[in-house]
């Protein structure tokens, strides 16, 4: 019989890290890819709706720092989601590549903690270089205020881990089967009831639909990041959800995915 | 020094799925020694895999216990996969990485430390016949090297007990023939091996003791030379004689039937040509209880009858005829 260490604690802590590795060596390798997949979208974003637009007289000038925060919460969330939620629907429906980490010496729930954390990390990731290319892209145009940085960072990091307990969520429930339709049933509605080109408070008009986009997570990160990034414009500050509210939500849904989401995690890897 | 626990051990165990009206596992009890080569034996859907899966950790029990190396399968996981390592029936190799990669995370994962899990890689896929195709893509791997590389990687965290479910199963006779060797070898260095076939050739050639599954159930386990015994009658002589002037096919019949020993007697395929294309030979198919005893008689007593003897050997019962005296239904 073999030495074995007896350790659980060093066991489980060494087969997370050793877990984690191995997701960043996979993703360097991918970097160019995923950090284009990352871009594309915002990019053409910010230039259509802050170049364009106002260029033509559709938009007004100062829209890019309203739109700004809410494509950054959003390119975060989708990274986050999709970075743990694609591999998962796969792997748990056929690839059944993940089961070489559900025999390592670690509890199932930390497979699952890890690979949350690790699609944090590309939200992150995601949702930073954004500022740069928000930058180069809106030119005069960019306008991030720099005195509440530990707030943005707070909500940067907030956000990425409110996408990865929803793909979670999302990458334990869904079967291969439904990938497109959850793209379209999921993804489509999180991604236009999110407050992403509009701010919260605007919608003040349309009241039904104020209430509604309170039920999307993506609604706290937008709001949130709109708190820590827009300036104030000679003298206006632009409302935005309280930021006790946006915290409470972001916690919630970040708890609540977790939890359910490892439940499910585990009925699907252990029968 | 405390005595050895079992490698496996498992009482009672029932496993039935959440919808299912019956129970996959119904109540099985069996245990394997350290260093055995244990099959479990079975046709598709008789509860193997879930045996299995509840010995590996990825299938809960609904009843029942099961212990690896003296620790619980549901209680203590961790302590299980530890000692374990599993062969599924399907390629599970993680496609993001190079072949030697997937060696090496695997030991990572496991806390093997570095220096040691770089050799071992080494070692083990130079062992294996892999070497030259180390930092290939799984993706360009036949079957048969997928299942090679399963082993390297099962082996690079020395398990005590090693999990094989199906091994063969999709693999090239050539491929077979080398996992069976593997196997021997890998027993012979102290490693406990339980597989699951359902091909009895396998089970027969491999395993020092096999457990019959059916329908969730545990038949019968024993060697398979005790389980052969199980047939009453079960062996057989049969002989090819050619049949000269003097001599006639009942003649010969009629004298194999009495000599002592013999249960019974056939007369198969009587006319019909020889493999060789030769005429007037016929086969004779004698049972009795103590086959071996027979040789000399019988091959005097096709003499005296007034023809030769060609040929002569002594049948085993498979373990297919094992399972259709216990099952009364063909294995596939």
């Amino acid at each position: 019989m073999t030495q074995r260490h007896a350790n659980r604690v060093w066991l489980a802590a060494n087969a997370f890290l050793a877990t984690l590795r191995r997701d960043l060596v996979v993703t360097r390798r991918e970097l160019a890819q995923f950090l284009l997949q990352a871009l594309i979208q915002p990019m053409f974003f910010l230039f259509i709706f802050c170049k364009v637009l106002p260029s033509i007289g559709l938009a007004a000038g100062n829209f890019a720092s309203l739109l700004l925060p809410g494509i950054v919460g959003l390119t975060e969330l989708m990274a986050a989601i999709q970075g743990v939620a694609l591999p998962l629907v796969l792997d748990l429906g056929y690839a059944r590549e993940i089961d070489d980490r559900l025999l390592a010496p670690m509890p199932i729930w930390l497979v699952a903690a890890e690979k949350v954390l690790f699609a944090a990390m590309r939200g992150v990731i995601a949702g930073s270089i954004i500022f740069p290319a928000a930058w180069w892209t809106l030119g005069s145009r960019y306008s991030v205020r720099g005195d509440r940085i530990p707030e943005l960072i707070g909500m940067i990091v907030l956000a990425a881990f409110a996408g990865s307990g929803i793909g979670l969520l999302i990458g334990t429930m869904v079967k291969p089967e439904h990938i497109s339709l959850m793209f379209s049933l999921i993804l489509t509605p999180l991604l236009f009831t999110g407050c992403t080109y509009y701010p919260w408070s605007a919608l003040h008009n349309i009241r039904w639909f104020q209430v509604l986009t309170l039920f999307n997570p993506l609604t706290y990160a937008a709001e949130g990041l709109r708190y820590a990034m827009v300036p104030t414009m000679r003298g206006y500050v632009m409302p935005t959800l309280p930021v006790p509210w946006v915290l409470l939500a972001l916690v919630l849904t970040i708890v609540l995915c977790f939890a359910f989401g490892v439940r499910t995690f585990r009925n699907r890897v252990v029968s | 020094m405390a005595e050895n626990p079992p490698a496996i051990e498992v009482r009672d165990l029932l496993k039935r799925y959440a919808k299912a009206n019956f129970n996959a596992v119904d109540g099985v009890t069996f245990s394997v020694h350290q260093g055995e080569i244990f099959g479990l034996l079975g046709p598709n859907g008789a509860g193997k895999t879930t045996t299995i899966g509840v010995l590996i950790t990825s299938v809960l029990p609904t009843s029942g216990s099961a212990s690896i190396m003296g620790f619980d399968v549901a209680a203590d996981p961790i302590s299980i996969k530890q000692r374990i390592a599993v062969v599924p029936q399907m390629s599970n190799l993680d496609r993001s990485l190079r072949v030697r990669e997937i060696l090496t995370f695997h030991a990572a994962y496991h806390g093997v430390p570095h220096r040691e899990r770089e050799q071992r890689a080494d070692a083990l896929l130079n062992e294996l016949g892999l070497g030259e195709r180390k930092n290939d893509r799984v993706n360009r791997y036949s079957g048969g090297m997928s299942q090679r590389l399963m082993i390297a990687r099962a082996l690079m965290h020395s398990p005590d007990v090693l999990f094989l479910d199906e091994p063969t199963n999709n693999l090239d006779p050539q491929s077979r023939l080398f996992l069976w060797e593997r196997i021997r070898v890998l027993n012979a260095q102290g490693l406990t091996i339980f597989l699951t076939t359902h091909d009895m050739n396998e089970a027969d050639q491999l395993c020092g003791r096999i457990a019959i599954m059916d329908k969730g159930r545990i038949l019968v386990d024993d060697s398979a030379t005790e389980l052969k015994k199980l047939i009453p009658g079960g062996n057989a002589v049969e002989l090819r004689v050619r049949l000269s002037d003097s001599s006639n096919g009942t003649g010969v019949l009629e004298a194999l039937r009495a000599l002592p020993g013999v249960t019974k007697a056939d007369e198969l395929d009587a006319g019909a040509p020889d493999p060789d294309g030769e005429l007037g030979v016929v086969l004779y198919r004698l049972y009795a209880e103590a086959t071996p005893a027979l040789v000399g008689p019988a091959t005097q007593a096709v003499l005296l009858a007034g023809a030769q003897v060609r040929d002569l050997h002594v049948m085993q019962p498979s373990l297919e005829d094992v399972f259709i005296y216990l099952t009364g239904r063909h294995l596939r």
